[in-house]
């Protein structure tokens, strides 16, 4: 029970997250409606991004400080599982794009993909894809861990002022933009009804906790891997 | 420390003058780019195809004249300079030495397009600067990016697909930084604020290359 209680709090949280972010009341505004719920999924998925490439980065760093394979194999597989809650969260973000922006707001595909929240997405993608990329062009072990890891923590030194900066630099569509005067990329603090929140921020850690979960379970698959290799 | 990053520039640049194998690869590359540009444009292009052409040649052009910098390096001759100077000072001449180059690589393919495909920039004298401080940018992203593919061996391709992800941010704020060259008005100061930015990641740039590339530098 020590070891598996967070594994019990994410299902639980996710199980509220689903039927609450479903059922509960949600404040009803003018394009948005129901879509409002996405919330849950789309911004909280990537949130649970966020954190698991910040967790990928401190274990590239541990890495350079002292260099094991395991240190290489948590923070390969946090950025894996990091790319996958972004993929999903890419998803989710067009599907809601699809029904406010396109039919609602009659926008073009083409002022969709220039929205800079999707460009800092792509950029974030695309990164952790040259990644992968790089980690695949060794066949030597130890240099392989690394040159990623020199290149992970480049990276993501690089991308995140950028996350930070442009958005704020260019209006938007997306909710939270400079346009609706708030300081915050991807939402505003400050004008989250007090019912989102109820399911809002558990949601946060429901999905950052299974992203957790997925990640650790490759970890020990891949350092079983190891161990069999080595004997 | 001064004195050996010094002498490992010069040694970079009497290479270069002598062989001048990068110089000509590269304004031959510019050369042809431009005039294959001049070709397929039916009429000269507006001020922003304009500009975002001369921002994608220059990403181009800097992939090419930067990537050689570690690449040609023999493993041999890295041996040796690995026992004569310190992974500081070797970054810090790799990193002048391939600014230089970007800086006249720029004013080549500045004139080049000036020659070619008209002139549309109202303020000449500040889109040089821009294009500089582009320049500096691209060199110095592509310098670290090159020394991390050079370890994956014989990848240049690689280069490509580590640095445009990382290098795109810093881009699209040059591109519209270039607009403020072409009589877009601007709020107060937002110019200097953009330009203050550029700056701002290229020292970060410049810290993060000192700080990681004595990893990369033992074999």
């Amino acid at each position: 029970m020590r070891k598996y209680w967070w594994k019990i709090l994410s299902i639980i949280l996710l199980t509220y997250t689903f039927l609450g972010g479903f059922l509960f009341d949600v404040p009803r505004l003018f394009i948005l409606n129901e879509t409002i719920r996405n919330l849950y999924f789309h911004v909280c998925m990537w949130f649970g991004m966020m954190i698991l490439f910040i967790v990928s980065f401190i274990y590239s760093l541990k890495y350079l400080n002292k260099p094991s394979i395991k240190n290489d194999i948590y923070a390969s597989n946090f950025a894996a599982t990091g790319c996958f809650l972004g993929v999903l969260g890419y998803l989710t973000g067009v599907i809601w794009a699809n029904y406010t922006w396109v039919t609602d707001q009659q926008q073009s595909l083409a002022a969709i993909l220039k929205e800079p929240k999707l460009i800092g997405a792509a950029i974030a993608l695309l990164i952790y894809g040259a990644y992968f990329v790089l980690r695949g062009s060794f066949s030597d072990n130890d240099k392989k861990a690394r040159v990623s890891a020199v290149y992970n923590i480049f990276a993501f030194a690089m991308l995140f002022p950028s996350i930070w900066i442009i958005p704020r630099m260019v209006g938007s569509l997306h909710p939270g933009a400079p346009g609706s005067e708030s300081g915050n990329p991807a939402l505003n603090y400050n004008d989250i009804d007090s019912r989102l929140r109820l399911v809002f921020y558990p949601a946060i850690i429901g999905w950052t906790l299974v992203g957790v979960w997925i990640s650790s379970l490759r970890i020990r698959l891949q350092l079983l891997r190891e161990k069999i290799l080595n004997n | 420390m001064l004195k050996r990053t010094m002498a490992l520039l010069k040694k970079d640049i009497l290479l270069e003058l002598r062989q001048m194998h990068i110089i000509y690869g590269i304004l031959l590359y510019i050369a042809s780019t431009v005039y294959v540009l001049f070709l397929s444009l039916q009429d000269s292009p507006s001020s922003n195809t304009w500009n975002s052409l001369f921002w994608v040649v220059q990403l181009f052009v800097c992939v090419n004249a930067v990537a050689k910098s570690f690449l040609q390096e023999s493993k041999g001759r890295m041996l040796y300079f690995y026992s004569v100077a310190s992974p500081k000072e070797f970054i810090i001449s790799k990193l002048v030495f391939n600014a230089i180059l970007m800086a006249v690589m720029t004013s080549v393919s500045l004139i080049l397009f000036y020659i070619f495909l008209d002139n549309p920039v109202s303020d000449g004298l500040k889109f040089f600067g821009i294009a500089m401080l582009g320049g500096f940018s691209l060199s110095l992203v592509f310098t670290l990016m090159s020394a991390i593919a050079a370890k994956a061996q014989q990848n240049s391709a690689l280069i490509a697909i580590l640095g445009f992800p990382v290098i795109l941010p810093t881009l699209l704020l040059i591109l519209r930084l270039s607009k403020a060259a072409f009589a877009e008005v601007f709020r107060e100061g937002a110019v200097l604020q953009l330009a203050g930015l550029v700056l701002l990641m290229d020292i970060l740039v410049i810290a993060l290359a000192l700080i990681l590339f004595p990893f990369l530098w033992k074999e």
